[in-house]
């Protein structure tokens, strides 16, 4: 087994950091236990439950499947930098005036999930956004607030792009 | 009675009853909520267990020496070290009479109980390392006959889970009421045996405890993802021994819980104990493995039940047997046997039955052990009443709606006793049926329904009533001494900037606690909400109360803040007739203004409180400004506030796949008085999709041996956002008089009765086919089998 620690480098949140990591970390125990970015969370530990998602290079992954190593000299955006660039103060708004989480573990997973839901633009039906969602469990809501919220933005959006309906 | 002027606020009040947003909920958006894993201390070290591999098997000898030497372990301990420090603990209450259940510790001892079982607890500088350890202890096991079955469990024969008991039975009882026998002759007799699968809580965030003891002080300090943080504190110190003054227990952020964290779990002990014999901060967290292993179960029953019917559609009489697998001990402080007791005893609750016969058996077995989750019992007894009563319409020709017309309880006859002795003191069964008649569109869905049939689509459409037990008192357990507090306390405090800070014993776990609190201290106070800022989950901080269970929050958290509030608003409304030279009764505040009777401004409750914390000799004499109250509140009058209301429930079954697509679901509920009515209907929501997962894809399966099977989240099937429907949730208010705020529980609601509505509808949609399906999950081969498609 190779144990010796590794230098990566990694763009976290726009930032570049440097750490000798263990080849065996996963990219969530990186960022939650090295770097305290504890807003990625772990449910499954086995690509499930969506609750640590994160955005790699723009796309949604599984922070728990993959390894530190893996993420060298790659760009990784958590929800905590999402949060603080304001990409996402729209479904921030959107989730909590429609109380679109409870306990709120699965929030940030939601978040990146539901980022990419709307990324390509649209209005997508509500049947489109469950599917896209179907890889993001959440105990608490029973996912209608979620769905709601979600398609508030995407209209809201698609408003904005049109210049649509005052 | 229903009608608004039963309704203390909600006409004449700016927050209570407002939908507002939970203020604090912002911090899990921008990724800062704080959950007990996330935290890190100096000198911490983390923890891993080495669980038993069967389901029952004796353990001769367990060889430590090699796992020790592994890099980054502090050190191993197993059974005997835990021993030395920990009184063990027992799940039984005395108004459970005859009740036995084996004495347990943090690890096991001679004998492992099920598949799971911790066995010794490695603590080393990282989870990884003290995993690596753990392949290198080595236990010499003989594996025992294990006891899967609850029915097998009590055969004379069987293997003894706990041989001091003499067999597996750890408690039985029976209630009788009225003339069964009378009811059932010359009636028509509708019956069916049901079976309930064993489903788990599944939080997103999994059980995690970092305990730090401090050698030099006796301190012991718990953060743990947990429910009611005073229970433990009260079982940490009693069990080893520690001043309670000298331990505190904080809940953090909670990932939720649902009824799963508030009991005691072998690893949490361990972990404590662990501390306290290392002196060093000691984290763990389960993996999804271990919490499918050790996170209590629920449900495990097998019902047998007879409903007699006159030929009008007049119910005469229930007639139950329940027989429910519990795992190998009853659990600790609020036993397992609630839930069983529960089942039998709310049975046909909502409806004019006075002749009742149950038993209930429950019983020892080597699985995970089963006790309180969300509902506790409510989905059992009335998946079995609400199929009865639908299996009872048509025998004698009725429409599931005028079935319930005829049998309801009404507004004529409470307070009402049930047969099975529960104290019921207003419902509104029959307003909720007739608007779930009104909302589902009743007579179009019917319609629509048998088009389709015609097209070899097969839709189902099901009801389901609830009454649900709310706002406990000590009924519960303290009458049985068992150590849970069904009171509360709030303190508080006006800050030297005239904001309030309110430290209240009920607590937050995504429901919202903290969002209805401060709304109702705001109104009860006279103040801006965003001047209110509530501290709950923190025994250090707050007085020592229930915190959350058995849907207590609104009911007994939101009156104590009430009284508390008006206690605060009194003594400022002194301190301001004091400074102002005027009668404290011509005073009053409203949005944090001392107004007098011609609603005029006379000083802010920001000046006064500069003028009491910085110019205290500005007041009269011998009249310091006490702008700190507490106030403790407990349930009197009714042992319980029952609430009540009927789901609604639309399917279609695949009949050449067995898949059901649930396409409807409607809810309407009466929980008192509406506090928050964004934040109810999302707890209706929520606890509606858990409902229905039980009714669909949740289940713990288990093989012959007693492995658990299907131990990941990739097996154990959570319902997803596809799968799950709209919900409509419609309010009907019927406020409790025990109270000034009129509150009732809501968070049990929508698990109460989603999965019978599901069963119902389902049943309905197999009729065709002259089939039905009496087990849930309804997995889609049972549902084949019921249709006979295979075989």
């Amino acid at each position: 087994m190779l144990t010796t620690a590794l230098l990566v480098t990694v763009m976290v949140n726009g930032e570049s950091v440097q750490r000798f990591v263990e080849p065996r970390l996963s990219l969530a125990d990186f960022l939650r236990r090295d770097l305290g970015l504890t807003g990625t969370h772990l449910g499954c530990e086995m690509g499930a439950c969506g609750a640590c998602l994160v955005s790699l290079n723009g796309s949604a992954v599984h922070s728990c499947l993959m390894l530190a190593v893996q993420a060298d000299g790659l760009s990784v955006d958590t929800i905590e930098g999402l949060a603080e660039s304001g990409f996402i103060s729209d479904l921030q708004t959107a989730f909590h005036e429609r109380n679109a989480m409870q306990c709120g573990f699965c929030t940030s997973g939601m978040l990146i999930a539901a980022r990419e839901c709307l990324a390509h633009g649209g209005v997508p039906s509500r049947e489109e956004i469950r599917d896209a969602l179907s890889g993001n469990y959440c105990r608490c809501t029973g996912y209608q607030s979620i769905v709601d919220a979600i398609e508030t933005v995407a209209i809201a959006r698609a408003e904005k792009e049109v210049g649509g309906p005052v | 009675m229903s009608n608004a002027s039963d309704i203390p606020f909600a006409k004449t009040t700016k927050y209570i009853g407002a939908a507002l947003p939970r203020a604090t909920a912002k911090r899990f958006l921008f990724g800062r909520g704080r959950y007990t894993d996330d935290i890190e201390v100096p000198r911490m070290l983390s923890a891993a267990f080495l669980r038993c591999p069967y389901a029952h098997a004796r353990i001769l000898a367990i060889d430590t020496t090699n796992a020790r030497k592994f890099p980054g372990v502090h050190s191993i301990l197993t059974g005997v070290d835990l021993a030395r420090i920990c009184r063990p603990w027992v799940g039984t209450l005395t108004h459970f009479a005859g009740m036995k259940s084996a004495p347990q510790l943090p690890l096991a001892m001679e004998k492992a109980v099920w598949s799971g079982h911790p066995i010794a607890i490695v603590i080393a500088e990282t989870r990884a390392q003290a995993e690596d350890a753990l392949e290198a202890i080595q236990v010499e096991f003989v594996e025992l006959p294990a006891v899967v079955d609850a029915l097998d469990g009590l055969n004379e024969h069987s293997a003894l889970i706990n041989e001091a008991a003499g067999d597996n039975l750890i408690y039985a009882t029976q209630i009788e009421a009225g003339t069964i026998a009378q009811a059932f002759e010359d009636a028509e007799i509708v019956e069916a045996d049901f079976i309930f699968g064993r489903h788990t809580a599944v939080t997103m965030e999994p059980r995690s405890i970092l305990a730090n003891f401090d050698p030099s002080t006796g301190r012991l300090d718990v953060h743990q993802s947990t429910q009611t943080p005073y229970q433990f504190q009260d079982v940490y110190a009693r069990h080893f021994n520690l001043s309670e003054a000298n331990v505190r227990v904080v809940a953090p952020d909670v990932g939720g819980s649902f009824g799963m964290k508030l009991h005691v779990y072998h690893e949490d002990m361990a972990v404590v104990g662990a501390s306290i014999i290392s002196g060093r901060p000691v984290k763990f967290t389960a993996d999804r493995m271990e919490s499918f292993a050790s996170d209590i179960h629920a449900r495990d029953h097998r019902v047998r039940a007879r409903l007699a019917v006159s030929s009008e559609g007049i119910l005469r009489g229930f007639d139950v047997d329940d027989v429910t697998g519990v795992g190998p001990f009853s659990t600790y402080p609020r036993t397992s046997v609630v839930e069983g007791n529960q089942v039998v005893r709310l049975i046909g609750a909502a409806y004019r039955v006075t002749d009742y016969r149950a038993a209930l058996r429950v019983v020892a077995q080597n699985k995970n052990q089963m006790s309180q989750y969300r509902a506790v019992g409510h989905p059992v007894a009335f998946a079995v009443t609400e199929y009865l009563v639908d299996l009872a319409a048509r025998k004698v020709g009725l429409d599931p709606f005028e079935i319930r017309r005829r049998n309801y309880l009404t507004q004529d006859m409470y307070p009402h006793t049930t047969a099975t002795g529960y104290q019921i003191e207003r419902l509104s069964l029959e307003i909720c049926l007739e608007k779930l008649h009104e909302v589902m569109d009743y007579a179009a869905i019917v319609a629509e329904q048998e088009r389709l049939r015609r097209t070899g689509v097969y839709r189902g459409i099901g009801i389901a009533t609830y009454v649900e037990i709310t706002n406990p008192s000590p009924a519960f357990y303290g009458v049985g001494g068992g150590h849970v507090s069904a009171q509360d306390g709030c303190i508080l405090k006006v800050t030297q900037s005239g904001e309030i800070q309110c430290m209240i014993s009920v607590t937050e776990q995504g429901q919202g606690t903290e969002a209805i609190i401060a709304q109702i201290v705001a109104e009860a106070v006279g103040t801006d909400i965003a001047t209110v800022r509530v501290f709950t989950g923190d025994t250090d901080m707050t007085p020592a109360g229930g915190a959350a269970w058995a849907c207590r929050g609104a009911g007994v958290g939101g009156e104590t803040a009430l009284q508390a509030g008006k206690k605060l608003k009194k003594r400022i409304v002194e301190v301001a007739g004091a400074i102002l030279h005027c009668p404290a009764h011509h005073l009053t505040l409203v949005d944090g203004r001392i107004v007098d009777a011609q609603q005029h401004t006379r000083m802010t409750l920001r000046e006064l409180a500069h003028l009491s914390y910085f110019r205290s000799d500005l007041l009269p004499a011998g009249r310091p400004a006490e702008l700190t109250v507490a106030h403790h509140h407990g349930p009197s009058g009714f042992p319980f506030a029952f609430t009540n209301g009927i789901h609604g429930s639309l399917v279609e079954v695949d009949v050449e796949t067995g898949i059901v697509k649930i396409l409807k679901h409607w809810v309407v509920e009466d929980c008192g008085t509406v506090i928050n009515p964004l934040l109810v209907e999302e707890q209706i929501r929520g606890g509606v999709v858990q409902g229905l997962g039980a009714a669909l894809f949740e289940e713990c399966r288990y093989s012959a041996s007693g492995q658990l099977l299907n131990g990941s989240m990739a097996d154990y099937l959570v319902p997803m956002a596809c799968e799950m429907p709209d919900i409509e949730v419609y309010h009907v208010e019927t406020p409790t008089r025990d109270t000034e705020l009129g509150a009732k529980g809501c968070g049990e609601a929508g698990t109460a009765a989603s999965s019978a509505a599901a069963l119902n509808a389902v049943n309905n949609a197999l009729s065709v086919f002259g089939a039905s399906i009496t087990q849930i999950p309804m997995t889609p081969e049972r549902i084949l089998r019921a249709i006979g498609a295979v075989g």
